[in-house]
């Protein structure tokens, strides 16, 4: 199989050319390559797969709303060819057994998928999880995310502890909660619209207090979802430090402001909630400067009667992984904070490092796991909710017109996605 | 106009118009058979999800004196105890044939949600604590009543917990589109975090606003308060912000005081405060069912005079 005509991108730069593909691995990159099998790339870049450090799939427990097969459908469609699942199931992936079975289950889905364990039993941020057993079975993304670590004894602990565990990151879901009682961002807008806050410091407190536990334990520290001007500011002065941190954004805190939530339609609740126009601009401004280091959608599935509740009451989350790539280039790319190549530095190669996934993310030359994307980047489409391969459709882009689209994805060599449809 | 979602669906002269129809409603309510024909054949449902006594039977009685139907669902032997959503109490409602909903609900935004869900005429009669529509128009009627119906430059003091009031989030909207010079006094814990797009000043001092108002605008306060930190304690609460007998004395003669009801007397308001002649309150009950009746008259009815 020959991917044909496009411009190849990956951590070495970009090039004009064409990519063999064979049993699962690339064979040979070149120019006017032919195979038996051709796939169309004209127009279009090449790059390492997409690899997603933040995801929900919601399977156990929560299937009717997501499923590892239709999440990883979602994610493969996205350009996504490796996932990393949040342990907020049912029950939770606290627990070797636990994680074995979302093991198994990943078998046949359309992209890699790597549980993330817990850091504490049922995420309940009192006793420790076997870390240590989940760390044998691959597991190296340890969070409770959904919730916070809220004792910075618990949190040292799993930090010390972690250290006996290489390659492990322990990611933080930052968000005091004695102060983040609310529903959305507190401010201008949850004052004028009378929703209970959750204001920025509730994030910022934990961020400050994670970076000092960091340095003093030497464990890296990984921060989920950075949405505030603050928190940034803090991750910048700790990485000026040398402090093993690191940071995630998600497309709606880059895309969104919480002026949203103004019409009380809950597909714009989120934890932590969509901020200010400033938080926003600060939240680019860490992207395009190294502060933070990993583009990730925390994709959260929702079926639909828990987003038809009020405001107050429904669950906080959205869709992300078949938008997430738009969102980057339109808000980004367009937008002049950044380049295409810097913007999957931050959705490939820097979350495969990150997450220790040698297969991904790689530099796209003869020997490598054909794990890829081609990314038509001028692509304008409009956002049909009920066409989402995910099996909830809590997103609040319906209607949205966007640019740019992931048109093929290879994993392991197989094509799962071809011209934007999943071919299983 | 088909909703009632806030104040701000009404600009300055909406409200005037409101206050004009509820002159001549009012002029109804004082007959022997206090009773017009105006909304005859039109049903009015009222769906409260949170307790209230007076709201309730205030926008009940303005729905019967204009002869509209009236159905009133009790939620506490209702289907919503079954687990049902409020989309789909709504459309059920309305698939009855309803021409309103007068809705309550503890969650900011129920009613706006509720809006895009029916075709229907949605009427908030308060939602978390987000606004209180009705309650901000009896409270401009009532003071117009007494202040003149120009309001420009009045000064007026909203004193309680401004920061979970929805009371206070519609009231001082419409004083403020009616000219007048709003001050919120409270705690800094009971101010709103923040007052962008707020048409007012506020101050934690309530003593030194004393000698510099026309109208002070009490809130209830509510006990189980104390445990979300906003106050020490009542006592404190009463030394600081209550309209105790002794800050009374300090007000002007003229000086009107109000409440939306229902009133903790010995806490934002002593009893003989709210029994003196300067209290208006209990004349903001009576106008509440004229302007319920304004405001159903507006969206329901036929736009032809009132009988």
């Amino acid at each position: 199989m020959v991917i044909r005509g496009g411009l190849v991108v990956d951590i070495n730069g970009e090039r004009k050319a064409d990519v063999r593909v064979e049993a699962g691995k690339v064979t040979e990159v070149g120019t006017k390559l032919r195979g038996d099998r051709e796939i169309d790339a004209s127009g279009c870049v090449v790059s390492p797969g997409l690899v997603d450090m933040h995801v929900h799939l919601r399977e156990p427990g929560m299937e009717e709303a997501e499923t590892i097969e239709t999440g990883s459908r979602a994610a493969a469609l996205g350009g996504f060819t490796a996932v990393i699942a949040m342990p907020n199931t049912e029950p939770p992936q606290d627990d070797p057994i636990i994680i074995s079975a979302v093991k198994a289950r990943a078998q046949t889905a359309l992209c890699d998928v790597y549980p993330a364990g817990a850091i504490t039993k049922q995420r309940e941020g009192l006793e420790l999880a076997p870390m240590g057993e989940m760390h044998s079975l691959g597991v190296r993304i340890f969070t409770d995310d959904g919730a916070c670590v809220a004792s910075a004894g618990v949190m040292r602990s799993a930090l010390q502890y972690a250290r006996s565990l290489p390659g492990a990151i322990v990611a933080q879901h930052a968000e005091d909660e004695t102060l983040a009682t609310g529903h959305m961002h507190e401010g201008e807008w949850s004052s004028r619209l009378g929703i209970p806050g959750r204001p920025a410091e509730a994030e910022e407190i934990i961020v400050a207090r994670d970076c000092i536990l960091a340095a003093q334990t030497g464990t890296p520290v990984h921060f989920l979802h950075l949405s505030t001007a603050g928190s940034v500011a803090i991750v910048r002065a700790a990485k000026a430090q040398g402090i093993p941190v690191t940071a995630e954004a998600a497309p709606h805190h880059f895309t969104f402001t919480d002026e949203s939530c103004a019409t009380f339609d809950p597909l714009f609740k989120v934890n932590p909630p969509l901020r200010t126009k400033d938080d926003v601009a600060a939240v680019k401004a860490g992207l395009a400067d190294g502060t933070i280091d990993v583009i990730a959608s925390d994709h959260a599935p929702h079926p639909t009667e828990t987003k038809e509740r009020t405001f107050e009451e429904a669950s906080p989350g959205m869709l992300g992984l078949e938008t997430a790539l738009a969102l980057g280039i339109s808000e980004l790319v367009d937008a002049g904070v950044m380049t295409l190549p810097e913007l999957l530095a931050l959705m490939s190669w820097s979350p495969a490092r990150l997450s220790g996934l040698a297969d991904h993310g790689a530099t796209i030359e003869k020997g490598v796991t054909a794990n890829l994307c081609v990314i038509d980047p001028n692509l304008e489409w409009v956002l049909d909710p009920a066409n989402l391969a995910s099996r909830a459709q809590n997103t609040p882009m319906g209607g949205r017109k966007l640019k740019g689209k992931n048109r093929h994805t290879i994993l392991r060599g197989e094509v799962v996605v071809l011209d934007g449809q999943a071919t299983r | 106009m088909k909703n009632l979602l806030s104040i701000s669906d009404l600009d300055q002269a909406g409200i005037i118009e409101v206050c004009d129809l509820t002159d001549s409603f009012l002029t109804v309510t004082h007959r022997d058979i206090p009773k017009v024909p105006a909304l005859r054949g039109k049903t009015v449902a009222s769906v409260f999800y949170e307790d209230s006594t007076r709201t309730r039977l205030s926008f009940e009685t303005a729905a019967k004196r204009l002869s509209a139907d009236v159905m009133t669902m009790n939620m506490s032997s209702s289907s919503v105890q079954k687990g049902e959503s409020l989309r789909d109490t709504v459309q059920t409602i309305e698939a009855m044939g309803v021409d309103a909903i007068v809705i309550r609900h503890r969650h900011a935004g129920a009613p706006n949600q509720v809006a895009t869900w029916v075709d229907l005429s949605v009427i908030n009669a308060g939602d978390g604590r987000h606004e209180h529509p009705t309650q901000a128009l009896l409270d401009v009627y009532t003071a117009r009543r007494h202040l003149g119906d120009d309001l420009s430059g009045a000064r007026i003091a909203i004193v309680g917990d401004i920061r979970r009031s929805r009371v206070a989030r519609s009231t001082a909207k419409a004083f403020a589109q009616m000219g007048a010079k709003v001050t919120l006094v409270a705690p800094p814990t009971m101010l709103p975090d923040s007052l962008a797009g707020w048409p007012v000043t506020a101050t934690s001092d309530f003593d030194e606003i004393l000698s510099d108002v026309d109208l002070v605008y009490l809130l209830r306060i509510q006990h189980e308060r104390q445990d979300s930190m906003a106050f020490p304690s009542l006592r404190e609460y009463v030394s600081r912000y209550g309209l105790t007998n002794d800050r009374a004395t300090r007000l002007g003669p003229e000086v009107l005081i109000m409440h939306p009801g229902p009133m903790n007397r010995g806490v934002e308001i002593s009893p003989e405060v709210a029994e003196s002649d300067a209290s208006i309150i209990t004349e903001q009950v009576e106008n509440g069912v004229a302007v319920r009746m304004a405001v159903l008259y507006l969206l329901l009815g036929s736009g032809a005079p009132v009988a």
